[in-house]
């Protein structure tokens, strides 16, 4: 499921679960080919505009890399994916424990997180244009208010998942609140924040390509626009490659070894 | 140094899913006198965890009173000994006992999980520890705090005979040397001889206070094996009396809030 990284700070019971992931590798590394394979033979038998060979994508991608295109749409992307993703997490948090600790603001709120869970992306992205007009606040704050509501939920049973047998030895102990909060219930809220991050982080990904693509000029959506219209597909998939690297990296690099770290007392 | 305990309860009720209200305990009042060991027995069911909870001010919802001394339980340091050990399964052994200290007490932490054993295990997370171990950090977490009130409630419960009897010793041992006021719950009569100078018997729910007997054990007598075994089965048969002489088992109360 994982693979190691450089963590240098890392413990026996890491590198016990870390094992299995070193294993895993290879078979990863298969997979990858086996990609590349299917892709590269269907290219040879397809229309070639269409489905361009690995060879020319990869032309294409270093060209875009070196004339410094690629890095800073990437840049511009990932800029309102982190923007997007603080504003959903900490709104989302606060709301959603709100809603699981007191009774009548989750009554209060049921309704709204409802609403905004089924209203579709880009209804949301379209009115945020509207009102707010073709602008980065617009465009981040629509991303946002997507994912807030999935954040909101995510920690509502978070917080009500919270076990009560600790809640009352830290009160029979006088444990002092934050040392209580950081000790006794920030653990309990850890798996929880885990998976609103990783399923809110695949959304933002989603949905900053399509507001892009709809009122932004530059950032990776409004490219793949410029080359879908252009019918340029060896740079749509260049785009594409790119911005699917960077999602892994940030998966296995940062997400993967954070989530081993702070669940390293699990057996 | 150690809070003269005085518990008075009239009723405690809990409401039951239909919405009517079921008394779990009434009419247990007692007093206990410095430093005392006082030991509660009752069959399974008969709300001993519950006038525990309320006596360590966990449970406020109750007629009737607990004080120590003047204070109310909640201002008084307590050391509690849960059913289940309770230790939080993310931090090691040594940070859930440094939880309910003051900041920078780790050394004298660290000196009492060595003298319960445990100087192996101080940055082991609990999953790992047997319930033997585990049980030795909760009673080490609930000694750390220099309590004026130790309760325990079976805390001794689901370990093998020889592993429970060298927590009782250790626990007498530990009790010793920081001597406070002991309320130990346990449904086990011979448990209650070895370690408590008093024992409150109680009926079946909903509980009462049946009966309130002195064990006459001195201290340096508690490894006295025959001792124990004679003064069991005195208060045993006491206590098989007095369940005789309680009027047959009705259908416990219930009525409208």
């Amino acid at each position: 499921m994982t693979i190691s990284t450089g963590d240098a700070s890392i413990t026996a019971a890491e590198a016990a679960a870390a094992k299995p992931v070193a294993r895993a590798l290879p078979y990863r590394l298969a997979s990858f080919a086996v990609l590349l394979a299917v892709w590269e033979i269907a290219a040879h038998c397809a229309h070639l505009r269409a489905l361009p060979s690995v060879e020319t994508v990869a032309v294409v991608l270093g060209e875009e890399i070196r004339d410094g295109a690629l890095p800073f749409h990437l840049a511009v992307t990932l800029a309102r994916v982190l923007v997007a993703f603080l504003v959903a997490m900490a709104g989302g948090v606060a709301i959603g424990l709100a809603m699981g600790r007191w009774w009548r603001v989750d009554l209060l709120l049921d309704g709204w997180i409802i609403v905004l869970l089924n209203l579709p992306a880009l209804v949301i992205a379209v009115l945020f244009y509207v009102w707010f007009g073709l602008t980065d606040a617009a465009a981040v704050g629509a991303v946002a208010l997507n994912k807030l509501p999935l954040v909101a939920m995510t920690m509502r049973e978070g917080a009500r998942a919270l076990e009560r047998d600790y809640a009352e030895m830290a009160e029979v102990f006088h444990v002092p609140r934050w040392r209580r909060f950081r000790h006794v219930v920030a653990p309990q809220l850890v798996p929880f924040v885990l998976v609103a991050t990783r399923s809110g982080l695949a959304l933002v990904w989603k949905i900053v390509l399509v507001v892009e693509l709809l009122g932004r000029s530059d950032g990776i959506g409004f490219q793949l626009q410029l080359y879908f219209q252009l019918f340029d597909v060896p740079r749509i998939l260049a785009y594409a490659l790119a911005f699917v690297a960077v999602v892994q990296l940030i998966e296995w690099g940062l997400l993967q070894p954070l989530e081993r770290r702070v669940l390293r007392w699990r057996r | 140094m150690t809070p003269e305990l005085t518990v008075e309860i009239r009723e405690k009720r809990f409401p039951t899913p239909d919405g009517m209200t079921r008394t779990v305990l009434h009419d247990i009042s007692f007093r206990s006198r410095l430093g005392e060991f006082i030991a509660i027995v009752g069959p399974s069911g008969c709300g001993k965890t519950t006038l525990l909870n309320i006596v360590a001010g966990l449970d406020t919802d109750f007629s009737g009173a607990v004080l120590l001394d003047r204070r109310r339980p909640n201002r008084v340091r307590i050391g509690y000994v849960f059913q289940q050990p309770r230790l939080l399964p993310w931090r090691t052994v040594l940070e859930n006992v440094m939880l309910v200290l003051p900041e920078g007490a780790g050394e004298r932490a660290r000196r009492l999980l060595q003298e319960v054993g445990l100087g192996e295990a101080l940055e082991t997370y609990p999953s790992r520890l047997s319930i033997g171990m585990a049980r030795r950090a909760a009673i080490a977490r609930a000694f750390i705090v220099e309590p004026e009130l130790l309760v325990m409630d079976e805390p001794f419960v689901s370990l093998d005979a020889a592993t429970a009897d060298r927590l009782r010793l250790l626990l007498l041992r530990l009790w010793r040397s920081h001597p406070t006021g002991a309320l130990l719950v346990t449904h086990d009569l011979r448990e209650a001889v070895t370690l408590a100078d008093r024992i409150l018997l109680l009926s079946d729910a909903p509980g009462r206070l049946l009966a309130d007997v002195a064990v006459p054990l001195a201290r340096h007598a508690r490894t006295d094996a025959a001792a124990i075994e004679r003064i069991h089965g005195e208060i045993a048969a006491e206590q098989r009396r007095l369940f005789a002489a309680e009027p047959p088992p009705q259908r416990i109360p219930t009525r409208a809030i």
